[in-house]
């Protein structure tokens, strides 16, 4: 059997799927009820500094995207950190902490960009005997106006220089909560790498307005005719964190940095991405906020089905497994040949690869052939482009096939080379490197 | 128990009161807006649809169930329209398993066709709810048309005529328009009087008079029609009902399946209306599931349905064949009538003979059966009567028994075009009928414009 249980940082967890800091781990109600469904951690949401809290708008404070049955692919939201009394939550959690020793219980923390505002709770937060903190650089709405969330990790400089007050001033692991609404994740990385942070943590949520009402003109969610940017997680944005989580993992700079993977994880399988991308563990929110709390029980098991199918014993077997394939355009072997194939036996006939082909890449498909309807790939066309295989509605239908080297490519009239090689010594690049001697 | 159920002889008010609306409720009651959305996400749009190919009338599905998935069910129904002014009738009646429905890819491929038939009704009853008409009359023509038969034909070919600019005038024998819409489909195909309100929905682009109580032959002649109009249309369906050629079919209590649907559609009050004990249907088609079904709804005890040849025979859809079954209904095949028995004038039972195939010949093997019965439905198809036709003008072309028509559906006859039921190769479908009305509209139009 599979051992699920999950060390990130230090952190000790019995499995590797902690709930992110959002609404679901606002209190200790929601928290108790987390761990009683399995989750191995929590991440308690946000704390602000001492004194009157932040309050919330009062109409909505989400807005979501749907399929056509109402499943929820996209989630966007304007809350602000915990608008609870911060004395309240430090209560709590140091209850909550000691009733469930076996938990990881993180603070995460967000208080304006100078020394002594940090230096003021960190202690308060160590006494709750929480794992660790996480640092809130991420919130895209309302308090980045007031200079903290993303303010702060949108400015790599501002990131150093807290993570390095974080880490003198507690014994606690730091882990840096990361904004994706930067261009190159790698620089704030970089820079609480640079700061001592122990970790970091990506995606927060992504700009975003939802919908537009088109009878009144608003965008969405409408407070009172009016909108505001929200933050845009759930299924929708795994690609994109999953790519920043690579960025991060395969960057010299921060290479082995740990990395707790966030961003649209629904299923063991999403969670299993972002390990093998490199993430130590995951953190999930809008699957439980859409589903509940029980949802843990499918990746649990599902986690450990798949690790135990393919023999794969702890997490360590997993994580990052897959970062080294992670690559650069210019790497990618140009040698490499694949032809689509179409399994007529499968074949529905619905013409969607003929004419995506026909009308938006290569005219590789056909649509009638002897004066029937038929769909076959034609392969002096086929460049391999894979749009077939992505818009036919049939699993494994369309596959794409590799060319053995030798094996004539009929588009190209050239038999597949052996040999890899790549744009940095393509003669077409006006920049290629002269192989060495 | 209501007393009547297993009285003998034909009667009414076999069920209790209630029962009967239940009965005939609507057989594919409507999607609501939800259902609609997720039925047209699973269109997978696919390029030169199979489901496109096999409407008579041609309707772009593909794109009007897109457009019900984007939340445009308007302009779905414009997409409907375009092709078939009656898509309201047609989602309802059309037997979907055997046209679009069958060659969707998703039946093909799981079983499961788009419910094609139920995403029309759901667009078009939302433009029909709003009266939205989509068709501006083009500039009057000056020129008119006379149609004969108010049915889906002439119907069809009345509209894209007014449209046209043409001034039409329907002449239909019965009360009402509609014609097999209005007298000759099962109750729960259609309910809350959907006919009528399509015929107005059709008649409302202006235009079109309709004048009811007007039959070919007695009240006028064609050669009036070529006379007085400047094209004429024949949409008059099939007159005549096949007989079965059974001894002592003339005993009471043997009645044709349309006129028996026919009246029932008419009824204002169902449990008024009188039907067998035991009821036999003798044919294959839809009206023989139709009248074998509805006398089951309205409380005959037992209801068998005869046909002379084997399943894969029957003209019924399996859809139907299935429907008949659920409702208790039984079928049997390889059986011919070979004599009606009557009792005091009135039926009694009907003797029927096992047939065979042999080679490409149907044959009785001599072998008989007897059915106990108080009621016998004749549904072997109908037939068309030329008499009021060829009586009534110049002698028109026929072929195999039904009026001659070509490509554009003109007859031999200057001036004169025919479609629906009484033409050849007309296939007793509401939606081909549309399509020939509205083909040869298209003709006449070329005619009257270009001559």
């Amino acid at each position: 059997m599979a051992d699920i249980r999950n060390n990130f940082v230090g952190i000790k967890s019995p499995n590797p799927f902690w709930l992110a800091s959002a609404p679901p781990t606002d209190k200790a109600y929601n928290v108790i009820r987390a761990f009683k469904a399995g989750w191995g951690g929590v991440v308690w949401k946000t704390l602000g500094e001492e004194g009157p809290p932040v309050v919330n708008v009062n109409g909505p404070r989400y807005g979501a995207i749907w399929g056509a049955d109402r499943r929820l692919l996209g989630l966007n939201n304007i809350e602000l950190i915990t608008d609870r009394d911060l004395q309240t939550n430090l209560r709590e959690m140091k209850q909550v902490k000691m009733d469930w020793p076996d938990r990881a219980l993180i603070a995460s923390i967000m208080v304006p960009c100078e020394e002594e505002s940090w230096k003021a709770i960190l202690p308060l937060v160590e006494e709750t005997g929480a794992d660790g903190i996480e640092l809130n650089f991420g919130c895209p709405h309302g308090m980045s106006e007031r200079g903290m969330g993303a303010a702060v990790g949108q400015v790599p400089e501002y990131i150093e220089m807290v993570v390095r007050w974080c880490k003198q001033y507690t014994r606690m692991p730091v882990i840096t909560k990361l904004t994706p609404n930067i261009t190159d994740i790698r620089k704030p990385a970089r820079a609480a790498h640079a700061g001592g942070t122990d970790a970091v943590s990506l995606i927060n949520t992504i700009n975003s307005i939802t919908g537009v009402d088109l009878d009144s003109f608003a965008p969405m969610p409408t407070i009172d005719g009016k909108g505001s940017h929200g933050g845009y997680c759930g299924p929708a944005v795994k690609p994109i964190a999953m790519n920043m989580v690579a960025e991060i993992a395969r960057d010299p700079e921060t290479r082995g940095l740990p990395i707790s993977g966030i961003g649209g994880i629904t299923t063991w399988r999403d969670a299993a991405e972002f390990m093998a991308l490199g993430a130590g563990n995951v953190q999930v929110c809008t699957a439980a906020m859409t589903y509940g709390f029980k949802i843990v029980q499918e990746m649990i098991a599902g986690l450990e089905n798949w690790m135990d199918d393919k023999g794969h014993r702890s997490l360590d077997d997993v994580i990052g497994r897959a970062t080294p394939n992670v690559t650069d355009w210019q790497y990618l072997n140009l040698n490499y040949v694949a032809k689509a194939h179409i399994d007529q036996d499968a074949c529905i006939k619905c013409g969607r690869c003929h004419i995506a082909c026909e009308d938006t890449s290569h005219q590789a498909i056909t649509n009638v052939v002897n004066g029937i309807r038929h769909f076959e790939v034609i392969e002096a066309e086929c460049v391999g482009c894979n749009l077939c295989v992505n818009v036919c509605p049939v699993d494994n239908c369309i596959t794409m096939e590799p060319l053995a080297a030798g094996v004539m490519d009929q588009r190209t009239g050239k038999p597949v080379s052996p040999v890899y090689a790549n744009w940095t010594t393509h003669p077409n690049n006006p920049m290629a490197k002269v192989a060495a001697e | 128990m209501p007393e009547g159920q297993f009285k003998e002889g034909i009667v009414g008010g076999r069920l209790a009161a209630d029962q009967y609306a239940d009965n005939f409720s609507d057989l594919h009651p409507p999607l609501d807006h939800h259902e609609a959305l997720v039925e047209s996400d699973r269109c997978y749009f696919c390029y030169d649809a199979p489901c496109m190919n096999a409407c008579p009338t041609s309707i772009d599905i593909p794109l009007f169930i897109r457009q019900i998935s984007t939340g445009n069910p308007i302009g779905s129904a414009k997409t409907i329209f375009d092709q078939n002014i009656l898509g309201g009738m047609c989602a309802r009646v059309c037997p979907t398993e055997t046209l679009c429905e069958e060659v969707c890819v998703r039946e093909v491929a799981e079983g499961k066709p788009v419910q094609i038939g139920r995403l029309q009704r759901y667009a078009t009853d939302v433009a029909m709810a709003e009266n939205k008409q989509f068709y501006p009359r083009a500039t009057a023509t000056g020129k008119t048309v006379a149609v004969v038969g108010a049915g889906p034909a002439g119907l069809a070919a009345a509209h894209r005529l007014a449209r046209h600019g043409h001034d039409v005038t329907i002449l239909e024998a019965r009360p009402k328009a509609g014609g097999l819409n209005e007298y000759g489909i099962a109750a729960y195909k259609s309910v809350d009087n959907f006919a009528q309100a399509e015929v107005d929905y059709v008649t409302a682009i202006g235009g079109i008079d309709i004048q009811n109580g007007k039959a070919l032959g007695r009240d006028y002649q064609l050669s009036d029609l070529i006379r007085n109009y400047d094209a004429v249309f024949l949409g008059m369906g099939l007159g005549g009902v096949n007989a079965l050629r059974a001894d002592g079919e003339d005993a009471a209590g043997v009645t044709n399946a349309v006129e028996f649907i026919a009246e029932l559609r008419q009824a204002s009050d169902l449990s008024g209306l009188p039907v067998g004990r035991r009821v036999v249907v003798i044919g294959g088609g839809m009206t023989a599931i139709d009248a074998a079904v509805q006398s089951k709804l309205l409380g005959a005890e037992e209801v068998t349905i005869c046909y002379r040849r084997g399943q894969d025979h029957m003209n019924a859809s399996e859809f139907e064949q299935d429907l008949a079954a659920a409702n208790g209904v039984t079928i049997r095949h390889w059986l011919q009538p070979k004599r009606v028995i009557a009792e005091g004038g009135k039926v009694s039972g009907i003797e029927l003979e096992y047939t065979a195939l042999n080679g490409d010949r149907l044959a009785g093997t001599g072998e008989t059966l007897t059915l106990v019965a108080d009621q016998v439905f004749k549904a072997i198809g109908q037939s068309f009567v030329p008499a009021a036709l060829n009586g009534s003008g110049a002698s028109i072309d026929l072929e195999a028994g039904r009026i001659k028509v070509d490509g554009e559906g003109r007859t031999s006859l200057a001036k004169v075009w025919a479609g629906g039921d009484c033409i050849f190769g007309g296939d007793d479908l509401t939606v081909s009928a549309v399509a020939q009305g509205r083909d040869a509209a298209e003709s006449i139009h070329r005619s009257l414009t270009q001559g």
